[in-house]
């Protein structure tokens, strides 16, 4: 047996798999939206690119693109920012390293789903541990405008970890000599972070954005734990607006239209990260 | 001086880190009526009632034993598949190597929306909702592009002489993927099998539309959906949370640094 025909017997599996489990759905997610499919009634007609011509029109559509816009760009920022700070205050030298990064990773391993219940109690306006250190009375899940910052705020948290893992291991790879040598030509520290430090991380930064950029753009458990979308769906995100849709009134195919637009969003936003790489990879 | 400063921001990060969690595990401990005042912030009798209460009536054991069997046999299957295809891609093919790879990157992009409703129309038409079965292929199959990433990196590093050497030794391609690539991955097949098992412990979505009844419902979804009479049962709710976090932290202390090299290996080389 030739190596590529032994090959194909160990792909198989694995490629089969994920044929029928993630592009077959895709494939049918897509004919569902453009079908007007009501599961209670037993109603499925075709109607062409009507669902996606109604979406146009829906300004609670518009209203969780915007909100899922904001919360990408201001979790993902926030993450970079912090991540950042933490990979570098645990890239110095100290005693119980292993200690520390256990510490910072715990945020990552605990359950979406237990930390925004973690965080509701947190934020609770009339016992919440939130209100007595900072001497507050905030409503911060009743109100409209803290109510998206307070989804925020958590996802920072459970998500900085990863963020500083990753760029840790990026500072890690950075040779000890570039610093010295920078030091020798009289570099203080501000401009060792900003000539050697930032340009060596950069690739790093980019991976960790592209990873990150796609998962806050499809953010559905933090949400819809935290706040279900409410107060008056000013915390509703894409992916918690057609889940309401698919699942709660059973228009199978609006919702549907729904996912096939957050599918679209997220495969432009890797489309547009890839190109950003791509060039800087061909400048070098 | 700086030293010192360094230890004080240290100590913040890790206040910052763990605060939430601590502050759950002091309101699980914490009597009803003490969690409706604030201060003091310590419950005066620790108590252990909120534990008691969640795990009478036996429905979040079963939910824990659905939890464990889902996350186990995900992992076994994920593991099992997709070492299969890396060892096929880092030892064995030539060509549209970098094809697959691609085409399995791009699917772990795949929005879990975009999918989910397919997927339930699918599982309940051939009679698999509110089953194990129908969260382990889902998971199964969600794992594999990590799977493959991380293992397809690890594989490579093995020098091919060893898979030759066996080779001319009269192994078949599967005993030298069984007896010789597996055994020497072990580090990097251990680092996957941690993230596969959190991932899957942790999943809400699919959860959440796959299964209906406590036949097959996970930790996530119970404690979303967590019942209660009149109001929110702060303290049940702190006493399940700590309990399915605990076997995650210890997860976390016992393998950091496998955890540490599978995140940044699933990156870095990706």
């Amino acid at each position: 047996m030739k190596r590529s025909e032994a090959a194909t017997w160990f792909i198989a599996p694995a490629l089969l798999l994920l044929a029928a489990v993630t592009i077959y759905p895709i494939i049918h997610v897509i004919y569902l939206s453009l079908h007007r499919k009501l599961l209670i009634f037993g109603i499925s007609e075709f109607v062409g690119l009507q669902n996606f011509l109604f979406l146009l029109k829906d300004g609670r559509f518009w209203g969780a693109l915007g909100n899922t816009a904001y919360f990408t760009a201001l979790s993902v920022s926030g993450e970079l920012i912090l991540g950042l700070a933490l990979a570098l205050l645990m890239n110095k030298a100290f005693s119980g390293k292993g200690f520390v990064r256990a510490m910072v990773l715990i945020p990552w391993a605990i359950p979406t789903v237990v930390s925004a219940k973690m965080w509701e109690w947190m934020y609770n306006g009339d016992f919440g541990i939130l209100n007595y250190l900072l001497g507050t009375k905030v409503n911060w899940l009743g109100d409209p405008f803290w109510a998206l910052h307070a989804a925020i705020m958590m996802d920072v948290w459970k998500t900085t970890p990863f963020v500083a893992i990753l760029l840790l291991a990026g500072l890690q790879l950075i040779p000890p000599d570039l610093y010295s040598a920078a030091r020798i030509d009289g570099a203080g520290p501000f401009r060792l972070f900003r000539h050697v430090t930032l340009p060596l991380i950069k690739p790093m930064i980019l991976i960790v954005l592209i990873f990150r950029s796609l998962d806050a753009f499809r953010v559905f458990d933090a949400v819809y734990v935290l706040t279900g979308g409410g107060p008056a769906n000013t915390t509703e995100t894409l992916s918690v607006y057609a889940y309401k849709v698919l699942f709660q009134t059973l228009q199978i195919g609006y919702g549907s239209a729904l996912a096939v637009v957050v599918f679209i969003c997220v495969g432009l936003i890797a489309i547009g990260f890839i190109g950003i790489m791509g060039r800087r990879v061909a400048y070098r | 001086m700086r030293k010192g400063l360094l230890y004080i921001s240290l100590m913040l990060v890790i206040f910052y880190s763990v605060g939430p969690l601590l502050w759950q595990l002091i309101t699980s401990l914490k009597m009803d009526y003490e969690l409706t005042r604030i201060p003091p912030l310590l419950p005066e009798n620790p108590s252990l009632v909120h534990y008691i209460a969640i795990f009478k009536g036996r429905m979040f054991l079963r939910v824990i034993a659905n939890s464990a069997v889902v996350a186990s046999l995900t992992t076994l299957f994920a593991l099992a598949i997709g070492s299969l295809c890396s060892f096929g891609l880092a030892k064995l093919a030539t060509r549209y190597k970098a094809l697959i790879l691609g085409f399995v990157l791009s699917i772990s992009m795949f929005p879990p929306i975009a999918t989910v409703s397919p997927l339930y129309l699918v599982i309940r038409s051939i009679g698999l909702r509110d089953t194990w079965w129908a969260l382990i292929i889902t998971y199964t199959t969600f794992s594999l592009p990590l799977t493959i990433w991380i293992l397809t990196s690890f594989f490579r590093e093995l020098p091919d002489e060893i898979y030759y050497a066996a080779r001319v030794d009269g192994c078949t391609p599967f005993q030298s993927y069984y007896r010789i690539v597996l055994p020497l991955s072990a580090p990097g097949i251990f680092a996957t099998a941690i993230l596969v098992f959190i991932f899957s412990w942790n999943e809400f979505l699919y959860a959440l539309t796959l299964t209906s009844t406590q036949a097959s419902r996970t930790i996530p979804v119970a404690i979303a959906l967590f019942p209660g009479i009149h109001e929110i049962p702060w303290g049940e709710i702190a006493a399940a949370s700590v309990t399915v976090t605990a076997p995650l932290i210890i997860l976390v202390f016992a393998f950091q640094r496998r955890i540490i090299e599978g995140l940044t290996g699933g990156a870095v080389k990706g």
